[in-house]
């Protein structure tokens, strides 16, 4: 009983201080936690984390104009863009010594194709050049302005040489003023002729259809929900297979069965005309516009508003609306003062879940959205498999996903986000 | 057990033995009947000639994309790839095809005509062996159609005497063609009209005018689909679906071939491959594109094979019996208001055309 009339700290079992010997048991736990989860924590940064930084550090990367052209593009920080004259023999000289150097590496159609994303025609005067630049002898056969303007007369045009030398920086925000239908000039950031603004108009559509989705998808699951939370377990069951049966099949199947059932000549138009609601020649249009893309993204997203719903309602208990209703309640009054408020954590999981699958969807809309449906993931997937943009495909990913983020952040503002509740 | 033990390893040894000896190919296609088409005149015969055995790979359509970063990633897991002339110049523009010389590496025609001569204009690119000529063109319900049949590509703009839905591919390309030739732009002008902006907007101003009855494609298998179910009266798609949906479906369809474009459907070889992957591939190519083997695709898929020298040697569809040669794109009958694919101009103007386009689709 000495020990404890002992002044100091108090001592463990093998004389060292108890607090340190605790610290250090404590973070051996902890490291053998973060062992245990180690596997797991390199997977998603190697898997998940690195290859969206790399996709979106695409947005901004650009060194291809002066990996190419590294001569020309120092040749051209003497030359004035805004005067409106053709640069001098030192850049064509530079752009010979790089051109030939360039097709030797058979990387000169590369920044051809990079280029003409931004004007028109640099592809083929980058492809047809290629071969007459190699005929040049960089060190013998000065001086070549004219000799390069013969090669293609494209060198002889002063858009030319503007495009290379915006373009030349190696990180640009060219992609992203391209992402909200601007572009890069000399003079600054100006508008896409109007004729070619399209991104923006998608961005908007896209959030919302997604918001209109996100409602039509609450209308439909809260009833559901609410039956399958009250009604007794072997038919909730039953009813939950119904629920769970769509999201077992494909998705591709699904979509198409949407065509069968809403074309012209499909199935709900046939109905219509049989029972006589719809005259034979004015069948209703239902599919290839706005509607047919809500009318299956809700029935595709559904399961993932009806889920997070079904568990919430589950646990409220059914005494508090049988209390309401002895102390006089209404039946409208017993749901809406005490039972949807208790259901609103529900809500709110499913509507995220719902909203942020809608905003990324391209296959749904892409099949049933025709022109005035589809989604700004349409062009994303056009411009990563066909056009070969993967800069603006990333700067407009970039740009969904921050959207995302603010509309989260708005969320968790004004609704909070400890109020969402998978169960 | 000593007896079934020793086995056991012989055999495990034997697999091993065997696995490093059969030499794998992976070859990339569209999938579907074209594969198929491609496995009994190509596939098969060199697998029995050569012992190699060959992967299918279905991923044609996004070809160009996946090659990128598969190259990016230093990893290219595929020898042969079947891809479109347009996208085919891509590749080579990017670096990631390898090129291909007609003299040295393609086989000559049987009577000795070079393959660069046999093959002629349409070796589009250093890279790009061409195996097929396929079309885009229009098929129609010939109950829906009255007595007068469509027999200009102008039917698709005439809603008065063909009332109702018509089918186009969601993007500018063959599109904006017939747009301008509809509007009275001589066909060999057509794309010197287009290079301008007025001329753009005159192929858009056409289109507008059927804005409302169009059905936009983006699928191959949409217009057939379309066309079965009477959802629209006319529709464009290529000529090999129409050909199954009107011989081996029987559905109530007819080919408007007028000013059908031809495109070209080959293979290329990606660049990086290790030299005895790059070997085998050259190999399999100098195979797979001579004169016989390219008349022989032709039985299983009506399309036209690419050298000249094929031609006269398409015979009957291996199963339904029929003539091929009538239902070639290439057929005399049908080609005479033909265009070829113009890939330098595409190449150059697709990203600002495109972009124009969808522009005019969404407002």
């Amino acid at each position: 009983m000495t020990d404890a009339s002992q002044s100091g700290p108090m001592l463990a079992a093998d004389g060292t201080p108890l607090k340190l010997s605790l610290a250090r048991s404590l973070r051996r736990q902890k490291m053998r936690a973060l062992m245990l989860i180690a596997p797991l924590l390199v997977f998603v940064l190697l898997s998940f984390v690195l290859p969206i930084a790399s996709m979106l550090f695409r947005s901004v990367e650009n060194s291809i104009v002066s990996d190419t052209l590294p001569l020309t593009v120092e040749a051209l920080a003497e030359w004035d863009e805004t005067s409106g004259e053709l640069p001098d023999e030192p850049v064509y000289d530079a752009l010979t010594h790089d051109m030939v150097a360039a097709v030797e590496a058979k990387i000169h159609t590369r920044l051809g194709s990079r280029l003409n994303y931004e004007e028109t025609g640099m592809s083929s005067l980058f492809r047809k050049s290629g071969r007459q630049f190699k005929k040049l002898d960089p060190a013998t056969d000065g001086p070549f302005k004219d000799k390069v303007i013969d090669i293609h007369d494209g060198w002889g045009d002063v858009e030319t040489w503007r495009v290379i030398k915006t373009h030349s920086v190696k990180i640009t925000n060219g992609y992203f003023l391209n992402a909200v239908d601007m572009r890069r000039t000399p003079e600054g950031a100006q508008a896409q002729p109007e004729d070619k603004q399209i991104l923006v108009k998608l961005f908007g559509r896209t959030l919302f259809m997604s918001l209109v989705i996100t409602g039509t998808c609450i209308l439909l699951a809260y009833p559901i929900s609410y039956l399958l939370a009250n009604l007794p377990m072997r038919v909730s069951n039953l009813l939950m297979i119904l629920v769970l049966l769509p999201f077992w099949t494909s998705l591709l199947v699904r979509t198409s069965a949407w065509k069968v059932m809403l074309q012209q000549q499909g199935v709900i138009n046939d109905t219509l005309v049989w029972l006589g609601l719809v005259a034979d020649d004015a069948r209703l249009v239902i599919i290839n516009n706005q509607i047919g893309t809500i009318v299956a993204m809700t029935h595709i997203l559904l399961p993932f508003m009806v889920l997070p719903m079904y568990s919430v309602m589950q646990t409220i208990p059914p005494y508090y609306t049988r209390a309401a209703k002895s102390m006089g309640a209404t039946n409208w009054t017993t749901f809406w003062r005490i039972y949807f408020p208790q259901s609103i954590p529900g809500i709110g999981a499913g509507s995220i879940l719902v909203f942020i699958l809608a905003i990324g969807y391209y296959i749904t809309p892409e099949i049933v959205g025709g022109t005035k449906g589809v989604f700004i993931s349409n062009r994303i997937a056009y411009h990563i498999s066909s056009s070969l943009n993967w800069g603006l495909a990333a700067a407009l990913g970039t740009i969904l996903l921050a959207v995302v983020l603010l509309l989260y952040w708005v969320y968790d503002k004004i609704v909070g986000i400890d109020n969402v509740k998978l169960g | 057990m000593k007896p079934l033990k020793s086995i056991v390893i012989a055999t495990a040894l034997a697999t091993v033995a065997g696995g490093a000896m059969a030499q794998e190919m992976t070859i990339v296609s569209w999938g579907g009947a074209y594969s198929k088409s491609q496995l009994k005149a190509y596939h098969e015969p060199y697998s029995a000639k050569t012992g190699v055995t060959i992967i299918n790979d279905d991923s044609s359509n996004e070809a160009v994309a996946k090659l990128r970063a598969m190259n990016e990633a230093g990893n290219v897991t595929w020898d042969v790839v079947d891809v479109v002339a347009a996208d085919a110049m891509r590749l080579c523009d990017e670096g990631l095809a390898m090129e291909i010389d007609p003299d040295t590496q393609l086989a000559p025609a049987p009577d000795g005509t070079s393959a660069a001569d046999d093959f002629g204009d349409l070796l589009v690119s250093e890279c790009f062996v061409p195996q097929i000529v396929y079309s885009t063109t229009f098929g129609y319900r010939t109950d829906m159609v009255g007595d007068t049949p469509p027999t200009s590509v102008c039917a698709i703009f005439d809603t008065e005497t063909y009332p109702g839905k018509r089918s186009l591919e969601k993007r500018p390309i063959n599109n904006v063609e017939w747009a301008l030739v509809c509007d009275g732009v001589a066909a060999e002008d057509v794309y010197d009209v287009l290079e301008t902006e007025e001329g753009q907007n005159r192929a858009l101003a056409k289109l507008d005018t059927i804005k409302d009855d169009v059905v936009w494609w983006s699928a191959g298998a949409d217009t057939p689909q379309l066309l079965a179910d009477g959802e629209v009266v006319m529709g464009s798609t290529y000529n090999g679906r129409l050909f199954s949906v009107i011989e081996e479906q029987n559905q109530p369809v007819a080919m408007l071939w007028d000013y059908q474009v031809f495109d070209l459907d080959g293979w290329i070889i990606p660049a990086g491959l290790s030299e005895e992957r790059k070997q085998r591939a050259l190999d399999y190519i100098y195979f797979a594109t001579d004169t016989q083997r390219l008349a022989d695709q032709a039985k299983y898929i009506s399309y036209g094979p690419a050298r000249a020298s094929s031609a006269p040697l398409v015979g009957k569809h291996a199963d339904l019996g029929i003539d091929m040669a009538p239902h070639m794109p290439t057929d005399p009958a049908n080609s005479k208001t033909a265009v070829l694919y113009n890939f330098e101009f595409w190449a150059d103007y697709r990203d600002d055309i495109d972009a124009k386009f969808q522009a005019w689709l969404a407002q």
